[in-house]
């Protein structure tokens, strides 16, 4: 019951994930960070099963990171991003032993100065959207941000919103996910946000 | 529930005219009962006069756009001229019965004019059975609504303007007694100078 949540803003994105590790009825880690740099402008955060997600996500993050040493410092875009990491789950799926990972990817095309977010699940179904979330947290939030976000939000309208995400997370799921760890994807970089 | 070809949802269909050919598609993607995106286009150009429809499974409609492009530039650079429907529906065949025990899950349409501009339309099954016809095929999670719907509209020879009606108002009263498939809908017309693509206005629920 991972909470991963990601909002597109008007010049940046927002990622956000339960900082909690459960396994059956217990709960092992309280301050987990689900997310990982793949490189300046983009982040992965992922949830599924226990063993595949650091593995999977620490193995894309280092194929990316591979491209940038090779290709003289040049960064992968977040389009050719989420198009590799769609790739690997789709193969992934028709082998003997598929990755169960699903992941949002938050990143900035630097060339079009626009923010983006991808979505992807193990099957490999692959969306760019507004903001979107995977689990059971979807269920509870996609009405509730149909309902408030605007595309031409700044960055505290992006928070606010977030936060009321979570409160409704936090009411309407029966297991505390620990509060979330917030990053923000824009022109800078990536950068931890304090909630 | 877990039928991979109704996780996602989405319906096409496509039909002939008069020296013309139509194909339509909804744009729902969705996850079961939660519905993802209401952008999600299953209709991808070949050539100007060829398009294709492709339905079912998302993961392997983005996969298998990607590999029909690919084989596509490898056909136009050896053979220094644009696919025919016909040759473009058996390369989709080969391509499906490649993988005859562990199949795509997609129910893919091939629509287009011919070099003498004549019309051409087909369907398959997931193993690259062709579907050839006349009138009209249909595909997705909302497929037996939109037979139901063609069979009662269609009529032979529309000229391009009505079979745009034709081919939306089937697509359109198909999907809404569909619960996988709607949220917007997109039509393309293909005559032998030019195609248009038109949005269509629909339901949201």
């Amino acid at each position: 019951m991972d909470v991963v949540l990601g909002i597109r803003l008007k010049d940046c994105t927002l990622i956000a994930t339960s900082k909690s590790v459960t396994r059956g009825i217990s709960v092992l880690k309280e301050d987990d960070d689900k997310t990982r740099i793949l490189n300046e402008h983009n982040l992965i955060a992922f949830t599924g099963e226990a063993g595949d997600t650091v593995q999977f996500a620490e193995y894309i993050q280092a194929n990316i990171q591979l491209y940038s040493m090779r290709e003289n410092d040049i960064e992968l875009s977040p389009k050719a991003t989420a198009s590799f990491v769609r790739n690997q789950l789709a193969t992934s799926l028709r082998t003997r032993k598929p990755y169960q990972v699903n992941v949002l990817i938050g990143g900035f095309d630097t060339k079009t100065g626009k923010p983006t977010l991808n979505y992807i699940d193990y099957i490999g179904t692959q969306a760019i959207l507004p903001y979107a979330a995977h689990g059971y947290a979807a269920f509870y939030c996609m009405s509730l941000l149909d309902k408030h976000y605007r595309p031409e939000m700044e960055l505290n309208d992006g928070l606010k919103l977030l936060e009321m995400s979570i409160k409704e997370l936090q009411t309407r799921m029966p297991m505390d996910f620990k509060g979330v760890i917030v990053k923000v994807i824009d022109k800078e970089g990536i950068r931890k946000i304090d909630v | 529930m877990s039928d991979p070809s109704s996780i996602n949802g989405g319906s096409a269909l496509a039909m002939v005219g008069k020296d013309c050919v139509a194909i339509a598609c909804d744009l729902r993607l969705g996850s079961q009962s939660l519905g993802l995106a209401n952008n999600f286009e299953k209709i991808f150009k070949i050539n100007d006069k060829v398009m294709m429809g492709l339905t079912g499974l998302a993961s392997d409609v983005t996969t298998l756009h990607e590999l029909f492009r690919f084989k596509n530039n490898l056909y136009e650079l050896r053979e220094e001229r644009k696919i025919e429907p016909s040759t473009f529906a058996n390369l989709v065949s080969s391509t499906l019965y490649e993988k005859r025990f562990g199949p795509w899950f997609t129910g893919p349409l091939v629509a287009g004019l011919d070099k003498h501009n004549k019309p051409f339309i087909c369907g398959f099954d997931s193993i690259g059975c062709i579907d050839y016809a006349k009138d009209f095929v249909v595909s997705g999670t909302a497929s037996d609504q939109l037979y139901g719907m063609c069979e009662g509209l269609y009529q032979p020879n529309l000229e391009p303007e009505d079979l745009f009606e034709t081919i939306s108002q089937s697509l359109l009263n198909a999907v809404d007694r569909d619960t996988l498939s709607g949220w917007g809908a997109i039509v393309y017309i293909i005559t032998k100078d030019k195609v248009i693509k038109k949005v269509l206005r629909t339901r949201q629920d």
